[in-house]
C-alpha cells in the first residue's frame, strides 16, 4: 500500500475523485501515522479555536475595560518601557525551532543521521527556552502584577482565566513536544532509523518518517503560536 | 523494508531558509504593528494578514501540505469553514449580550 507510486496517479482535482472512489486506502503515498497526526492536529485545531472564540465572545460582550496587553506584557529594559518584548523574543524562538525542525525533517529523509539528530536536539532546546521564558512571564503576572483567574488590577476580571488557560494550554502542548524532541533526539543519534530497533513503548520498528510526524505536531505548535500572539496578544 | 534504504528525494535547504527568513519578517511585521500603535480596522486587518501569510507558510511549506495529494488537504481545510461558521454565530451572541448587558445597567434591571 505504502509501496504505491503515487507520480503515476492523477492528481488536483481529478486526483481528489480517484482517491476518495479508491477501493482501499483514500490517502495515497501517506503513511497511516501521518495521516493519524494530522486528524489529532485537526481536532487540536477545534479545541484551540474554541478558546480563542470564547475569549473573543467575553472580551467583546463585556461592558467592564479589557487590559491593554501591550502594557500588560510590557518590559521595562534599562528605563526604557518596550511592549511585548518577551513574547516577541519568544515568537522568534519558537519560529526558529519550527525551521531546524523542518531541516532536520529533510535530513532524516536524506539519512543523514549526525544532522538530523543534532538539529531535533537544536529544536528541543529551543522549545525549553520557550517555556523557560513563559515560566517567567507567568511568574512575572501572578507575583508582580498580581493577575488571578478571578481578576486584575487591570480591568475585565475574565482576563486572568483566558491568559492562564489558553498559554497554559498551548504551554503544555510545546512541552509535551520537547519531551518527545528529546526521545527522538536519543532514538536518532542511536540510529533507531537506520536499524529498525523497536520503540520501547510500541515495540514496532520505525524509520526516518517518525520525525516527518513529529515534526508535523512541533509545526502545529508553531501555527498555534501565531493565531495566540495575534488574537491574545497583539489585538 | 527495501524503500526505507534508499534516500527519499527531498527539497532543497534553500527553501526552508528562505521560508525561516519569511516567517522572521512578516513577524517583525506584526510586532511593528504594536509597537507604531496602529489602532481600528487598520490594526486589525494588520494583524489578520500577517497571521494568514504565516500560517499558510508554515502548513504549505514546513508541514509540507503543498506537496500532498488533494485528498489529505481537503480534508484538512474544508473543517476551518466550521470554525468561521462559529465565529460568526458567536460574534452576533456576543453583541446581543453586550447589549442586554449595557440595557439592564442602564435601567437598573
Amino acid at each position: 500500500m505504502s509501496d504505491i507510486d503515487i507520480s503515476k496517479l492523477p492528481k488536483g482535482s481529478k486526483g481528489f475523485v480517484h482517491d476518495f472512489a479508491a477501493d482501499q486506502t483514500t490517502f495515497k503515498g501517506v503513511p497511516w501515522g501521518k495521516a493519524m497526526m494530522w486528524i489529532f492536529l485537526l481536532s487540536d485545531t477545534f479545541i484551540f479555536s474554541c478558546f480563542l472564540i470564547s475569549l473573543m465572545t467575553a472580551r467583546s460582550s463585556t461592558t467592564a475595560e479589557w487590559p491593554y496587553p501591550s502594557e500588560v506584557f510590557g518590559l521595562t529594559v534599562f528605563g526604557v518601557e518596550v511592549p511585548l518584548l518577551l513574547i516577541a523574543i519568544m515568537t522568534f524562538v519558537l519560529i526558529t525551532s519550527s525551521g531546524t525542525m523542518a531541516l532536520a525533517v529533510k535530513y532524516g529523509y536524506e539519512r543523514n543521521r549526525k544532522m538530523c539528530a543534532w538539529l531535533i536536539l537544536a529544536t528541543a532546546i529551543g522549545g525549553l527556552t520557550f517555556v523557560g521564558m513563559q515560566a517567567f512571564e507567568w511568574s512575572k503576572l501572578i507575583f508582580h502584577d498580581g493577575i488571578r483567574p478571578w481578576g486584575n488590577p487591570f480591568g475585565a476580571a475574565q482576563f486572568g482565566s483566558f491568559f492562564f488557560m489558553i498559554t497554559g494550554f498551548h504551554g503544555t502542548h510545546v512541552s509535551i513536544g520537547v519531551i518527545f524532541l528529546f526521545i527522538f533526539a536519543r532514538k536518532t543519534f542511536r540510529g533507531d532509523f537506520d536499524t529498525g530497533r523497536r520503540g520501547h513503548f510500541t515495540s514496532m520498528k520505525s524509520d526516518y518518517k517518525a520525525i516527518e510526524i513529529l515534526g508535523l505536531y512541533w509545526h502545529f505548535v508553531d501555527l498555534v503560536w501565531v493565531f495566540i500572539f495575534a488574537f491574545f496578544y497583539l489585538w | 523494508m527495501e524503500q526505507n534504504n534508499k534516500k527519499a528525494t527531498t527539497h532543497s535547504i534553500g527553501i526552508y531558509l528562505w521560508i525561516w527568513g519569511l516567517l522572521f519578517v512578516f513577524s517583525t511585521f506584526s510586532y511593528l504593528v504594536d509597537w507604531y500603535n496602529f489602532q481600528g480596522l487598520l490594526r486589525w486587518s494588520l494583524i489578520i494578514f500577517f497571521m494568514l501569510v504565516k500560517a499558510g507558510l508554515i502548513m504549505a511549506i514546513f508541514m509540507h501540505l503543498y506537496w500532498e495529494r488533494w485528498a489529505i488537504v481537503n480534508v484538512l481545510l474544508w473543517p476551518m469553514t466550521a470554525i468561521m461558521v462559529f465565529v460568526a454565530i458567536m460574534t452576533a451572541e456576543s453583541q446581543y449580550t453586550f447589549f442586554t448587558r449595557v440595557l439592564f445597567f442602564v435601567t437598573g434591571g
